[in-house]
């Protein structure tokens, strides 16, 4: 667009044409995004159950004063944001090594990166159920291996023990999430400008310092947003903990509490409450992230100017 | 969801009207052998009576078929007239199901066990008839006792002494992954099943009372669950804190056990022709709790109910009838090893050549207990899941049963309003 903006009759019948084709799509959203949010934000402040919808009634902020005063929901967010914190942690961590290694030249690399993709592939639910196997106590093949090789000398209740449960879960998890977390940060890596790595090979840098003063800034931006994309998955984590470990109080995140309180308690008011503390958690912790993120690229970006 | 539910059912409605007048849609499991079962039997009738039959898919999980069941029933779908129910839903689906009384003749309702009909009896209401029944049972290893010539327990005392025996020798023989007693441990509706033999068995109680009064916390419960901690770890692996059915029979049927609690189900597959111990089974009603004790087995199994907004419910009570008759109940037991509500077929010798362990099996009938399903009501889940998170806290030894049975019973208690539910 070059010049003052003038609202010709092109231009307007532009806008009508764009308005026009986003409408079917927009329709959509309102229809499968838009429309159940907000029937879940106005169950929360029923009393509706799942016997008699229609005779919901409106009672204000009750649902969520219960939700608040729950100890086992507290226990739900613990869970939810310990569960959180370490399987991102380990996921960027390993994820940023495994991308660095495959992004080096050698031989059999393009098949690498197509099997280090693999536990990605296989659908949660599959994997849970595989894994809920594997860490059977008694005939799975994790505790085989380990007493095998001498590191225990008992068998270990993996998923029973209250104490290993979450970390059966959280290492299901990085096993299964850290491909993706590759796959961001190897995208990353191949889009930093090879000149800047050609200087510091003039300047007779260390590989070490190359990494931490060339690759590491340059990446904070990629980092960022694998963390931030691993994060609201793993806050909204259902599939895996309902599979390996199913209600248990000790691994219960968030999301599992409000199915429990949907589905088998038939308590839409409750759930549809906890759902949206869901939503409100989740929003609430992006948007410190989001802040933080952008507080220091801005900071790394002052002082590089 | 309710949308798309109405809409289905809107053009199911089309496609019914579009069939002959006498069209009766019914919802059946697909678990094994179910779906192939209840549509022999469906299609007899409607071949018998000149009817239609329309079969509807539910999913196999009983919670999502639960919450399915009552969307439908919430928005008064005429969509499915017969529901295929489980044994604790009664009380929970009582006001959206017809009463079969007129139906049925008292003769017929006396063929079945009587804990089953009261069971889905509601406030005088007969909402649906018993159709097949599963109980608890506790399965040994014949091979086991024989050798160390010791018979099969009368109390979980017994038990538990005959499991530590036998585990200890074969260790010191060198089978290590021999454990004693496997059952569901996992905290799940399982766990509140379990548990509740345990505690019915030593004159516990079952959790709430008939009356609604809560009597969980109570010295012979809390007996029953303390001793039933001292199992885990010793006699029974850690991990039977995650064991289901499946990881129950599992260690069972690899022949890693010596004593395991499950369904009739297990039966069969652990006889399976590729089973390590095959025919190295014996069944035997669960131990008693102490000497004043009773063997008791909970309740399980399913029903079939007529929805209260059936077009044409004498068709639907009909079709109900007749597949929760003695003769179509006989096929099922024989061509699926399904146990019959009908006490007279454990003595019908084909049934019992089909399937030899079930002329055990009425003992352990007559001695059923229900879960608090009736009483409970739509609150039955919660109090299931509160009981089962308690028993699993002792299991896991996080305080003892004292601690936690009083604990309990004043969530009981903010659940059902004092008793008042």
């Amino acid at each position: 667009m070059v010049g003052p903006p003038r609202p010709d009759r092109p231009a307007r019948r532009r806008a009508g044409t764009v308005w026009l084709l986003l409408a079917p799509m927009l329709l959509a959203l309102l229809l499968v995004a838009a429309w159940p949010l907000l029937r879940t934000l106005w169950f929360s402040f029923t009393d509706a159950t799942l016997f008699d919808l229609s005779a919901a009634r409106y009672v204000g902020l009750a649902n969520f004063a219960l939700l608040l005063a729950d100890p086992e929901w507290w226990r739900s967010v613990r869970n939810t944001l310990v569960f959180t914190a370490v399987s991102v942690a380990l996921e960027i961590g390993l994820g940023f090594a495994i991308a660095l290694v495959l992004n080096r030249e050698f031989p059999g690399r393009g098949p690498l990166r197509a099997a280090v993709l693999i536990p990605w592939a296989i659908p949660t639910v599959v994997s849970a159920k595989m894994w809920g196997w594997m860490f059977h106590d008694v005939y799975g093949v994790v505790n085989a291996i380990l007493l095998q090789l001498g590191v225990i000398g008992a068998p270990v209740a993996w998923t029973a023990s209250p104490d290993l449960a979450m970390a059966a879960l959280i290492a299901v998890d990085v096993w299964k999430t850290t491909p993706f977390a590759v796959l961001l940060l190897l995208a990353g890596l191949q889009m930093l400008p090879q000149d800047y790595y050609d200087a510091a090979e003039v300047d007779g840098a260390s590989a070490l310092s190359k990494f931490v003063r060339i690759t590491l800034p340059l990446m904070k931006p990629s980092l960022a947003v694998a963390a931030i994309f691993r994060a609201l998955d793993a806050m909204r984590m259902f599939d895996l903990v309902y599979v390996l470990t199913g209600s248990n109080r000790e691994t219960m995140t968030m999301a599992v509490y409000a199915r429990q309180q949907l589905f088998d308690f038939q308590d839409f008011g409750v759930g549809s409450a906890a759902s949206t503390l869901l939503f409100l958690v989740i929003a609430l912790v992006t948007a410190i992230y989001l802040t933080m993120v952008r507080l220091r690229l801005s900071e790394h970006g002052a002082l590089a100017g | 969801m309710t949308k798309f539910l109405m809409l289905a059912a809107a053009v199911c409605g089309l496609v019914a009207q579009g069939a002959a007048a006498g069209t009766v849609s019914i919802s059946c499991s697909a678990l094994g052998k179910e779906y192939e079962l209840c549509k022999g039997g469906a299609q007899a009738w409607a071949q018998k009576t000149g009817n239609e039959v329309r079969f509807v898919s539910t999913p196999n999980s009983a919670t999502d078929r639960l919450a399915l069941y009552l969307q439908m029933m919430a928005a008064r779908s005429p969509d499915v007239d017969v529901f295929q129910i489980d044994v604790i839903w009664p009380g929970l689906l009582a006001s959206h199901l017809l009463d079969l009384t007129p139906y049925v003749r008292p003769e017929v309702k006396a063929q079945h066990f009587q804990t089953i009909v009261d069971n889905d009896t509601v406030d005088g209401h007969l909402v649906a008839m018993p159709w097949f029944v599963d109980a608890g049972l506790l399965y040994y290893r014949k091979d086991l006792l024989e050798k160390y010539g010791v018979g099969v327990p009368e109390q979980w005392t017994d038990l538990a002494a005959t499991a530590q025996r036998i585990q200890d020798a074969e260790h010191k023989a060198g089978n290590q992954r021999l454990w004693g007693f496997v059952f569901q441990g996992r905290a799940y509706e399982g766990l509140t099943v379990d548990a509740l033999e345990w505690i019915a068995s030593s004159g516990g109680g079952t959790i709430v009372d008939g009356s609604g009064k809560i009597t969980v916390n109570n010295p012979p419960a809390v007996a029953a669950l303390d001793l039933a901690a001292g199992w885990v770890g010793k006699i029974a692996p850690e991990g039977v804190l995650a064991y289901g059915e499946e990881e129950a029979r599992g260690v069972f049927q690899s022949g890693d056990a010596v004593f395991m609690r499950n369904w009739p189900y297990a039966w069969a597959l652990a006889n399976a022709p590729d089973s390590p111990i095959r025919g190295k089974i014996g069944v035997a009603p669960l131990p008693k709790g102490g000497p004043d004790g009773r063997h008791v087995a909970t309740l399980g199994g399913q029903q079939l109910a007529v929805s209260k907004y059936s077009p044409h419910p004498d068709l639907a009570a009909d079709l109900v009838l007749y597949l929760a008759s003695a003769a179509e109940q006989k096929r099922r037991a024989i061509e699926g090893s399904f146990n019959p509500t009908i006490a007279n077929l454990y003595k019908d010798p084909e049934i019992l050549q089909a399937n030899p362990f079930m002329g055990q099996l009425d003992a352990v009938f007559a001695n059923m207990v229900a879960r608090p399903a009736h009483v409970t009501g739509s609150k039955y889940n919660r109090v299931s899941v509160a009981f089962f998170s308690a028993v699993h806290a002792i299991l896991s030894h996080r305080g003892d049963a004292a601690t936690n049975l009083a604990a309990l019973e004043k969530a009981l208690n903010a659940i059902g309003r004092n008793g008042r539910w």
